[in-house]
């Protein structure tokens, strides 16, 4: 089997990088190991309503509920709100995953795309010391497919990365290890995302409550990786469910890990690239990563395009890839990684005094950065060492 | 040796991308455990649902 491009994967990342290189010409083959796309769901399902719009038109068919806030607990039980315009980053759709992700592979596949399922990538081929496809097992069977040029989007347990040399391994302080439950609770709150923060409750993470509609929400916990044990996450989430939910009614299950690593030093080599979760570029303090996988993606599908028009596919001609991509995310996942180094290291009392500081301040029109500078403005102490990315 | 409680896994893949030696390999619910496993244990830690553990 041959084509000019094989992407490993499709979930949102993927899927982007696949419609926009078949819609630019090329003969795009995308395989993804699990027979059904989707599933099952590792994700908490929130994305940001105005970023999303920028990538995609919204479809009713795959956004669960619209939220028009967040609300932040600290360890004492204290809240402040976030309006949808302030926390507009993360929250404002909570999307239906399972649903999601087979359009994006159904809009692949429309725009020319030709989607293996059940087809597990088992590593790289070469020919004459060139990267020249993939060695994949369909159905049983093992496949060779020809290509000059490899996407890997093979999200959290990426392989291609380190099948061409590049240094993926997650280190357990830069996972956050999950496990959600899909409730059903009339204590419900349908028009905010919630998120609790304490070191006994999710230790170096936080746990998060994302309402799908009529009082069904994505209850779930995320805890730094460094800080787990075998079953701690599954474990936790119990406790808090005992606590917070103790009627909910749980349908559904979820756990995963979520990339928080920060900057990889290269996420290219001579006829590869790595896009979303393989490339580590989920953001490592909220651990949303569908948006960065969707624009990466697309800046990959464009970039093979111009690679494979000049007939250059070594590391330097896809260096305008590595290029574009930090341009657009660079600054924000280094500074999220040093929010995220300096917020596990926060204390309960540290997050009681930053989370009631807040309480008398008017922060309804700010951002996230806006409203980090009003807490350093509160609590110069204990943020001084992220006094460089705040002023 | 790695042992993997197959009736716990909820095959979600951390584990594969903790491994430093490229030792789990996730066939979509089948978890592999191959030769390469030096029995770390970094797996065993971060397992949501406790399925991995290392046995003497
Ligand atoms: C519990 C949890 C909650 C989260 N919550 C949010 C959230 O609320 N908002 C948000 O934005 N992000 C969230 N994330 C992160 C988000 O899910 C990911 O960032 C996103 O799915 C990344 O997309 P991707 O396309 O890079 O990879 P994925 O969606 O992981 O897709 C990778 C695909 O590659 C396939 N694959 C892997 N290996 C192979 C192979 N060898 N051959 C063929 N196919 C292969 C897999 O089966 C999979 O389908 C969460 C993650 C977790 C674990
Ligand atoms: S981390 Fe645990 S639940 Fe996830 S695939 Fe590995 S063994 Fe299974
Ligand atoms: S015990 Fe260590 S080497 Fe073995 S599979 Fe787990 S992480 Fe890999």
């Amino acid at each position: 089997m041959k084509c000019d491009l094989v992407i490993v994967g499709a979930g949102p990342g993927g899927s982007m990088a696949a419609k926009t290189a078949a819609k630019a010409g090329l003969d795009v083959i995308v395989v993804e190991k699990r027979q059904e796309i989707g599933d099952p769901v590792r994700c908490a399902e929130g994305v940001g309503k105005r970023a999303l719009c920028e990538i995609i038109d919204p479809d009713p068919r795959w956004i669960a509920a619209e939220v028009s806030g967040a609300r932040i607990y600290a360890p004492d039980g204290t809240s402040i709100v976030m309006s949808e315009d302030r926390a507009g980053d993360e929250v404002g759709y909570v999307l239906e995953r399972k649903i999601f992700d087979r359009a994006l592979a159904m809009d692949a596949a429309r725009a020319g795309a030709k989607v293996m399922v059940k087809t597990r990538a088992l590593g790289l081929c070469t020919k004459g010391g060139k990267l020249s496809g993939i060695r994949a097992m369909r159905l049983g069977d093992e496949i060779d497919i020809q290509a000059p040029l490899v996407i890997g989007a093979d999200g959290v347990e990426s392989k291609v990365g380190r099948w061409a040399g590049i240094d993926t391994v997650l280190r357990p302080k830069d996972i956050e290890i999950c496990a959600q439950f899909l409730v059903h609770d009339k204590r419900i709150d349908d028009m905010y995302c919630e998120f609790f923060f304490g070191n006994k409750m999710a230790p170096g993470g936080y746990i998060w409550c994302f309402p799908k509609g009529e009082n069904l929400a994505n209850v779930g916990i995320g805890i730094q990786g460094s800080k787990s044990k075998g079953g701690e996450a599954i474990r936790l989430l119990r406790e808090f469910m005992k606590s917070h939910f103790p009627d909910g009614r749980i349908v559904e299950m979820v756990v995963g890990g979520d990339p928080c690593a920060g900057l990889m030093e290269k996420t290219s080599a001579d006829g590869m690239m790595l896009i979303g979760d393989a490339a580590r570029q989920t953001d490592p303090i909220t651990g949303g990563g569908i948006l960065n996988a969707m624009r990466c993606g697309i800046i990959a599908g464009e970039v093979a395009a111009k690679a494979l028009g000049i007939g250059d596919v070594s590391e330097a001609g896809l260096k305008e890839y590595e290029d574009r991509w930090r341009a657009v995310l660079g600054i924000h996942l280094e500074r999220s990684y040093q929010y995220k180094e300096f917020f596990v290291k926060l204390t309960d009392a540290d997050l009681n005094q930053l989370i009631s500081s807040l309480r008398n301040e008017d922060i309804s029109k700010m951002d996230l950065r806006g409203m980090l500078r009003v807490l350093f403005r509160l609590n110069p102490k204990l943020l001084w060492e992220l006094r460089h990315l705040i002023i | 040796m790695l042992a993997v409680n197959r009736y716990k896994c909820c095959y979600c893949g951390a584990c594969v991308g903790v491994c430093p030696v490229c030792a789990l390999e996730l066939v979509e619910t089948w978890l592999e455990v191959s030769a390469d496993c030096t029995e770390c244990g970094l797996c065993s830690k971060i397992c949501p649902v406790g399925a991995l553990e290392v046995q003497s």
